[in-house]
């Protein structure tokens, strides 16, 4: 800034061990607040000196104090203006200057003038024949700076305004403990050449901002519903859940619906709740074995139950469709594990994957949505093994106050909803269903008769939604979603409250 | 699942006991019913019609609304709930049903015509029946909640109900040419024939969703009584001479159906709920309907059903110890009379009753055990057995592939899979029907037409619902599209496809191009040169999408897994972008 007053200062400061600004400006020759500015910029390149504020106290002549020095006070200039025969007040007034009125009172009171009333109109008249200025005299000499005035007259010639007090502030400068006479430039960033030659070491760096915000990383980001699917991919992982292939979004109704045990008048397959497809319309390769078996349970019943008592028609299981379960694919490795090599043997999957339905659209529900499934498959399993199982799977997700209702549902029985205390919104929402399949579907497909299977069901996006505060679907879901979003979303911790 | 609607006070009324609304969302929770709404007629009318004239005069006697299991017919109308409610609480026994024989019964006579439209009847009487406004209401109601859910809008089972003495037995269950029916139907005094009458409700908000159930067919199901009197036109309408009214006292009841099954289900709820306002409860006087052969079949059945089930059987499936009695007290609860058998301590002996037709098997006794017993009382246990887990490999590759994208700089978008023609074809100047897509027979919207069978329109359509945020934007998607396939299953499969693009000032090729390469270096898989054998590499190739000159094949080991290029300026145009993009999508199954 000022690069030659800096180096002025400091070569200064080293000769003299300590000095005041103000006297260096005088001494420099240059304004005060000069020297100031050069003390700031030497002090942003470190602790080269130490700086301590001093407050100066000046007393200055006023214009009015100025004019007593050049031309005596106004009582002496009044004193002066009479003339030894006298004067009539009046008179005096005009001829005694502009401040006639103030010197004719201080006179009178320092008994120089007298007023005689024995002529009529009364006249001034001096009193004494010689007077001392004593009130220029001080003046001269505090404007010199000869004399220290006492308090006293000091607040009277405030007062009389011949006098003015200023207040100037400096900088008492020593030396700091990185002193040096020069100054270095202020380096930015370390560099590789810094490192490299080594000079790191002598330089100056800037001083960090450490109240901005650091630079935007370049980078990718991961959707957070898919974020939140990986989180469940892990938990039942770590439930020791194997995952099965849902990779097969075109459904035969057989295996949609049939299969489950969910009856050809059912309303789900109704054109009103499912997707159906026209081209390829139709499915032509099933087990005809098991087809068979399904056929009768539903239309005659068997394996302990009565059946729906209706004419069950293959063209109805013929009709591909837009899944819209996972349960279609559970039912399919279900069939295989009936039907595998070395006959059933204990199993747990789960999967995560899209399903469709032609619902009304509003705005939590959309066409397509994500499930959640999870199924075990043992002998002799319990209600209470499926209730356990949830309370584990749920403890991960956060969860640990949940709510069994009965529900129903044409593929388990028992059937239950799962309620969860959700305790932002303190109340209890439903978030899932289970049930126990019934045995309609399980033996035609060949399980054996004392294995039971556990299952449940929960949509990905519900939980999704609720845990990140999120009201439109379509904020988490398809082509409208916020990119910004999505760049500031947070990890997915379900368990983390 | 149904949502009935009961007024509070009458509700409490008959369950003898007042509860708040809270008591009562419990006790309907253990019961496995959800007290969905607490609402007046007013707010209702409010709230459908917004018409606030109409709800000026409307009633703001307080109205429950809940929810009932779809299999739960027994519990659709207020005479229902408070039985089932009431037996669940212990207060009162499961009613007997009884028949009690007329001098001489009726008799409906199914007609051979009938097998073309609608084969099956079946009939019954209630009589000296006293009707209140309210329990006039609820059997309307019954028979409209049956007929929305069991009877399939009609379409299973259709009910009609009559003032038995205004008409004379027998009658005549029939089909005939619609211009051969001519009666005044319910509520209007005009005479119309069968034609006449689809033209008369075509417009009529409720009943013109039934009239496709018989429209186009050259007969019409009608009913008869021996004077020729039309009693109904099922699924239809109901003829105006026989309309029940509140002084009605004998109430004839006929189901027309398609489905036998569920006749006898509905005809059964319907005489077991009502049965209670007749002057001896719970009677029921059967008919005799005559069938196309000749034989004769007495209805209601009304049949009471007995099963066995072991003790220690419903108590393992449940997960619980409980004592036989404890099981048979629980179920009696539940609607299902029970008793431990004297010879054998763990066999209890269940009586269905006509009201229980959701009753078809064992399991559906041991929910009802768990259901008295309390779900939220069950001990807790787990499945003792353990396993390896193992991932679906493609799902595995999916998520690494996910995170190394992501890492190289390009974000996850999470699009459609259902999406329009024109979002397959016509933007990206393709031919719809020379794309292997999967159509959609009954799209409610142009967006659920077909399948994608790219992952490119719906990362176009995220590119320009977010054209405020800076460029270059560089987006990715794994996930499946689908396309036909004639030899699998079900003629269609999913294929998993790995998208990205980028958009910026200029296209950008070596962008996406460079993504390419490091996907390959992750999987392994060489860049393919000279005469190696395994590899990848780009083979340049024209397509309509692409800028000409500018489109190539990703290659691998020889064959096409899929396409990279800078994206053709009208394509760009079809989905209102005005930046350059540069595209990759490959199928990334081969590398699992």
């Amino acid at each position: 800034m000022h690069p030659d007053l800096t180096e002025r200062i400091l070569q200064q400061l080293e000769q003299v061990d300590k000095v005041d600004t103000l006297d260096l400006a005088t001494q420099f020759n240059v304004d005060h607040q000069k020297v100031v500015g050069a003390l700031k910029s030497i002090q942003a390149h470190g602790e080269l000196v130490k700086a301590e504020t001093a407050t100066h106290k000046t007393l200055a002549l006023t214009d009015e104090g100025q004019s007593v020095v050049q031309h005596g006070s106004h009582e002496a200039i009044v004193y002066a203006s009479v003339p030894a025969e006298g004067i009539a007040q009046a008179a005096l007034m005009a001829a005694g200057g502009a401040n006639a009125k103030v010197g004719f009172s201080k006179a009178m009171s320092q008994g120089w003038l007298l007023l005689d009333k024995t002529v009529n109109p009364p006249l001034i008249r001096r009193k004494v024949d010689q007077i001392v200025d004593s009130v220029k005299e001080q003046l001269v000499l505090v404007a010199s700076g000869k004399l220290q005035l006492p308090a006293k007259d000091v607040a009277d010639y405030k007062k009389r305004k011949l006098l003015q007090e200023t207040t100037t502030k400096s900088f008492v400068l020593t030396k700091g403990p990185e002193f040096a006479t020069t100054l270095t430039k202020l380096e930015t960033d370390l560099t590789m050449e810094m490192l490299s030659s080594g000079l790191w070491e002598q330089l100056k760096f800037k001083s960090y901002n450490f109240d901005a915000l650091g630079a935007t990383p370049t980078r990718g980001h991961l959707h957070p519903l898919l974020k939140v699917r990986t989180e469940f991919r892990q938990i039942f992982l770590e439930m020791g859940f194997s995952e099965m292939p849902t990779n097969n979004y075109v459904e035969s109704s057989f295996w949609n619906f049939d299969a489950l045990y969910q009856p050809q008048q059912h309303p789900a397959r109704d054109a009103h709740d499912t997707f159906f497809i026209n081209r390829p319309a139709q499915s032509f390769k099933f087990p005809q074995d098991y087809l068979q078996r399904v056929k009768s349970v539903h239309s005659t019943g068997g394996y302990g139950s009565l059946g729906y008592g209706y004419d069950w028609k293959l063209s109805e299981a013929q009709k591909n469709l837009l899944r819209t379960h996972t349960t279609a694919v559970s039912a399919r490795m279900l069939f295989k594990l009936a039907n595998q090599e070395g006959g059933f043997k204990p199993a747990k999957y789960f999967s995560i994957d899209k399903v469709f339905r032609n619902e009304t659209l509003d705005a939590t529900h959309l066409a397509e949505f994500h499930q959640v499934e999870g199924v075990i498959a043992d002998v002799g399993l319990t209600l209470g093994d499926l209730i356990g199982t949830l309370y584990e799977f749920f403890r991960k997700l956060g969860i640990t106050q949940l709510e069994f209702k009965p529900a129903y549902n044409p593929y388990t029985e028992p059937s239950m909803e799962i309620f969860c205390y959700h305790p932002g919104l303190a109340k209890w929402i439903e978030v899932g269903n289970s049930g126990v399949f019934r045995p309609e579907m399980l033996l035609p497909m060949g399980l054996p008769e004392n294995v039971n299977v556990i299952a449940w069901g929960l949509s990905l996006e519900r939980p999704t939604m609720i845990k990140y505060g999120i009201n439109n679907i379509r904020d988490l879901v398809g082509p409208k979603v916020d990119l910004k979003m999505v760049e500031e979303g947070p990890i997915c911790r379900l368990d983390h409250v | 699942m149904p949502t009935i609607g009961v007024k509070r006070d009458l509700l409490f009324d008959a369950l003898g006991k007042k509860y708040t609304d809270d008591e009562f969302q419990e006790l309907c929770f253990a019961f496995g019913l959800e007290l969905d709404e607490v609402t007046t007629e007013k707010q209702m009318l409010t709230k459908e019609q917004g018409d606030v004239a109409a709800a000026a005069n409307a009633s703001e006697e307080i109205i429950y609304r809940i929810d009932i299991p779809a299999n739960r017919y027994d519990l659709l109308c207020l005479e229902g709930l408070v039985t089932g409610l009431q037996v669940f609480q212990g207060k009162v026994k499961p009613p007997k049903f009884e028949f009690v024989e007329p001098r001489e019964r009726q008799v409906l006579k199914i007609q051979p015509s009938t097998a073309q439209i609608r084969p099956h009847a079946v009939a019954a009487v209630l009589r000296n029946v006293t009707f209140t406004p309210d329990s006039y209401n609820s059997f309307i109601d019954l028979q409209d909640k049956l007929h929305q859910n069991i009877c399939r809008k009609r379409t299973l089972v259709a009910i009609g109900t009559h003032d038995l003495d205004t008409l004379q037995g027998p009658f005549s269950y029939e089909a005939l040419a619609p211009e051969q029916i001519k009666f005044a139907p319910l509520n209007q005094t005009q005479e119309l024939n069968g034609a006449q009458l689809m033209d008369f409700y075509a417009t009529h908000a409720q009943l013109k969703q039934y009239l496709p159930i018989i429209r186009d067919s050259p007969v019409y199901p009608v009913i008869y009584d021996a004077n020729r009197v039309v009693l109904s036109l099922p699924p239809i309408i109901n003829g105006d001479h026989s309309k029940i009214s509140l002084k009605t006292k004998n109430v004839f009841i006929e189901c027309t159906a398609t489905d036998l099954t569920k006749a006898k289900v509905v005809l059964d709820t319907i005489v077991c709920l009502f049965s209670e306002h007749c002057s001896q409860k719970f009677s029921v006087e059967p008919c005799n309907v005559v069938q196309p052969d000749g034989t004769t079949v007495s209805y209601p059945e009304l049949a009471v059903r007995e099963e066995q089930v072991s003790v220690k059987r419903a108590n393992a499936y449940i997960g619980i110890d409980e004592p036989a009695t404890k099981l048979a007290d629980m179920l009696t609860r539940m609607y299902l009379e029970a008793k431990v058998d004297a010879k054998d301590d763990d066999k209890l002996i269940v009586k269905i009753p006509p009201t229980r037709h959701d009753v078809i098997h064992a399991c559906d006794i041991y929910e009802d055990i768990a259901i008295a017993f309390g779900y939220n009382n069950i001990k807790k246990s787990l499945p003792a057995f353990m396993q390896i887990a193992k991932q679906f490999p493609l799902n595995k590759l999916t998520e690494q592939l996910r995170e190394q994208v992501a890492q190289a700089g390009f974000t996850e978008a999470l699009t459609f899979t259902l999406c329009s023609r024109d979002d397959i074809a016509r933007k990206l100047n393709k031919d719809i029907e020379a794309l292997p897509a999967v159509h959609i027979g009954n799209p409610k919207t142009l967006e659920f037409q077909v399948v994608r069978t790219t992952l490119l329109p719906g990362l176009l359509k995220t590119l320009v619902a977010n054209r405020k945020m800076p460029l270059p934007l560089k987006l990715f998607e794994i996930s499946d599209v689908v396309v036909v396939a004639e030899n699998s299953e079900v003629g269609a499969r999913n294929e998993r496809r790995l998208c990205a693009v980028n958009c910026n000032k200029t296209a950008g090729f070596e962008v996406v191009h460079g993504l390419l390469d490091r996907v390959m270096q992750l999987l392994s898989v060489p860049w393919k040169t000279g005469n190696a054998e395994q590899g990848y590499y780009l083979e340049a190739t024209e397509d309509p999408s692409y800028f000409p000159g500018r489109c190539a094949n990703v290659m691998y080991n020889s064959a096409v897994i899929g396409r990279i290029g800078v994206l053709h300026p009208s394509v760009l145009q079809a989905f209102e972008l005005t930046t350059p993009c540069s595209v990759v999508e490959f199928n990334i199954e081969p590398f699992v």
